[in-house]
């Protein structure tokens, strides 16, 4: 009886007295069972989520998170920052009002995740432990895919603007730098990767800065897919603000199957080598392939995908016990690489990690992931919204829920851009406090 | 010796138990259903604007014929009548049921003074019967017109009386009728403004 656990006890306590006389602990096991540490890899949307919820579902729960930059950007209306109509300012956030919460901050980058040992090490030699670790480092770049396409040359050359920052900064002046005229062009990545509207919704909110203040310029998009996601609705947008499809089209879009699969940069003369050719640019960015944050490779928690497979109820990994992934590293399909998905399965996992650490039951899941998208500023906003559900051991779409915005109605375009922006205000009071 | 110990277990089983059931009696599936529509409507369903309106505090009644009326696409909308296609009438309840349970915080807005006074005298001339206390009161058992934010109002208003693309209750559409013929457009943004002062 000695070595009871802890949720047997609970279940023998609120069985009443007779539970009690009959599980003989020892104090000591009482004292170690107490202690609720969580140790949170990455403070990004998932990781800085996952902590909040911790902490309001059980304050009695120790969080910390290791972020490596005390100044976060979301990818998130970035693309506003690089078509000009944001400022950068306003998708910086910081740390503090989670600090305010109780929840410990530490600015340093983990180096490894010892699952047996239960330790999360970091580069300034900090050795936390745990009870349960979350992961949640965001995407990686597969920078082996194209050849010549190297960090160096993202951080002063060819931006990939797939984490903002410095990145959507650089973009953004490479446009504004650009003469009417020029060639910007984009590089779109395979399946999966990190917000599959994103490079289409990029792709738009360029083309609206150069309608306005280039006209003459031109947006070539290379794209090793056959097509992708809200594609009739960026196609009809495309047409309707930017000429697609005529003559005059600011955007050729040129798919897998007409030689857009991209496989080598020259960086001097900014010229991409697809299958279809050379392209040169006077702005060139690139997309890359992806992979899980680099930490979920060292940790050992990725599987041959790249990926980190888990417990679609827990987030668990299946991997290595006592250590869950959430967000853009995770394996959780059918839930798309969102921002609005690793949100919604950070809250779902810390309701998973406050029950396994309180010994209780967990709350039957659920999710929903919304991802808007602004073809034209103030004018054409369109959406995917969809409901998840915990069935037979899978993360699955609620039939009939969700789906794309309807045919063009400029009234309710105009609204879209509204909750667009509204959505933004509330996800990020949601996860940064 | 035996009796005491057991005496001293017995607390501290009771205290874990308290720690245990503080997470579970908190955590309920309304609110797991709850947190998934903070991404829009923010946490604890107080919006952060600028058009996806506040849902904390609302009647429970409200909220479940809402959602039914989104479902049914009675109720016309961009994203909801879709999102409302995932979720029983008993999900909707335990929403309602946590939604009801937070307290509502007007928005922080810019508004137009001499329009929201004009808005005062429309609002109590057509509006307050139903709307009392330029509705913000949960027993009313519709939305919360005051302090909700300005594009989520004319929105609506709009969907009432100008596209009508939405049914009212008779009375309501009696005295929504009367005060866009009289008044127009400019009437609808003065009850506006007037409802985002409150
Ligand atoms: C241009 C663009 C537009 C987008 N638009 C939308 C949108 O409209 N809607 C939407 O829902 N989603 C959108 N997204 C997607 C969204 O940004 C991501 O899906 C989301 O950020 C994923 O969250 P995450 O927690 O997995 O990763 P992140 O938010 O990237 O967080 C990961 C964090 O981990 C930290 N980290 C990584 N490794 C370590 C380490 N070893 N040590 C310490 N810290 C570490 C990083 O610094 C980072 O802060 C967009 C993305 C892009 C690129």
């Amino acid at each position: 009886m000695t070595n009871i656990s802890r949720r047997n006890l609970l279940k023998a306590s609120a069985a009443g007295a007779a539970g009690v006389a009959a599980a003989g602990v020892s104090a000591k096991a009482l004292a170690k069972s107490n202690g609720k540490r969580v140790v949170i890899v990455g403070g990004g949307i998932g990781g800085a989520t996952a902590a909040q919820y911790l902490k309001k579902m059980d304050s009695t729960i120790d969080v910390t998170i290791v972020e490596y930059n005390k100044d976060y950007y979301t990818c998130f209306m970035s693309n506003e920052v690089i078509g000009g109509n944001r400022d950068i300012e306003s998708i910086h956030f910081t740390y503090e009002k989670l600090a305010a919460k109780g929840i410990k901050v530490v600015y340093d980058t983990v180096t490894d995740i010892d699952a047996k040992g239960q330790v999360v090490k970091t580069k300034g030699g900090k050795s936390l432990a745990y009870d349960r670790c979350i992961v949640s480092p965001g995407v990686d770049y597969k920078w082996e895919a194209i050849e010549g396409f190297t960090p160096e040359v993202a951080a002063t050359t060819i931006p990939h603007a797939w984490k903002a920052g410095p990145q959507t900064k650089l973009l953004r002046k490479q446009l504004e730098e650009m003469k009417d005229g020029g060639t910007v062009v984009v590089v779109a990545p395979p399946n999966p990767f990190r917000c599959p509207p994103g490079p289409y919704e990029r792709v738009s909110q360029i083309a609206a800065y150069l309608k306005e203040n280039k006209p003459k310029s031109k947006i070539v998009v290379l794209d090793p897919k056959k097509k992708f996601s809200k594609f009739g609705l960026f196609m009809d947008g495309w047409k309707r603000h930017y000429g697609y499809g005529t003559d005059n089209s600011m955007i050729t879009w040129i798919n897998s199957e007409n030689g857009g699969t991209v496989s080598a940069v020259d960086v001097a003369s900014k010229t991409v080598t697809a299958a279809a050719g050379k392209f040169k640019g006077d702005v060139v960015n690139i997309i890359p392939p992806q992979k899980a944050g680099s930490i979920a490779f060292k940790a050992g928690l990725t599987n041959d995908s790249g990926w980190c497979p888990i417990d679609h109820k827990t987030f668990e990994s299946t991997i290595h016990k006592n250590i869950h992934v959430v967000g853009d590293s995770s394996v959780a399909a059918p839930m798309p690489k969102s921002g609005y998905a690793a949100n919604s399965q950070a809250k779902v996992c810390a309701a998973a990690v406050a029950s396994l650490l309180n010994g209780t039951t967990m709350i039957e899941p659920s999710w929903v992931n919304t991802c808007y998208s602004v073809i034209a500023p103030g004018q054409d906003g369109i959406s995917v919204a969809m409901v998840y559900k915990y069935e037979g051991g899978k993360i699955v779409k609620v039939k009939g829920s969700g789906g794309l915005t309807g045919a063009y109605d400029p009234e309710l375009r105009k609204r879209e851009v509204l909750y667009a922006h509204s959505w933004f205000e509330n996800i990020t009071a949601d996860t940064f406090g | 010796m035996k009796k005491a110990n057991l005496s001293l277990l017995a607390s501290a089983v009771l205290a874990g138990s308290m720690v245990a059931s503080s997470a579970a009696v908190a955590f309920d599936r309304g609110e797991m259903l709850a947190n998934t529509c903070a991404g829009c409507h923010g946490p604890g369903g107080i919006s952060h604007g600028p058009a996806t309106p506040s849902i904390a505090g609302n009647s429970e009644a409200y909220f479940v014929e809402s959602m039914e009326a989104y479902k049914s696409g009675e109720r016309p909308s961009t994203i909801m009548t879709r999102i409302a296609k995932g979720y029983s009438t008993a999900d909707f309840e335990a929403m309602a049921a946590y939604f009801a349970k937070q307290k509502y915080i007007s928005a922080k807005q810019s508004t137009d003074a001499s329009m929201a006074k004009i808005g005062e005298k429309l609002h109590d001339k057509y509006c307050e019967k139903c709307h009392t206390e330029a509705g913000k009161l949960a027993e009313d058992e519709s939305g919360f017109l005051a302090g909700q934010w300005k594009p989520y109002l004319q929105y609506n208003l709009h969907d009432f009386a100008v596209s009508q693309d939405r049914e009212m209750p008779k009375k309501m559409a009696k005295k929504l009728d009367a005060l866009y013929k009289k008044h127009g457009q400019e009437g609808l943004d003065q009850l506006v403004e007037f409802y985002a002062t409150k």
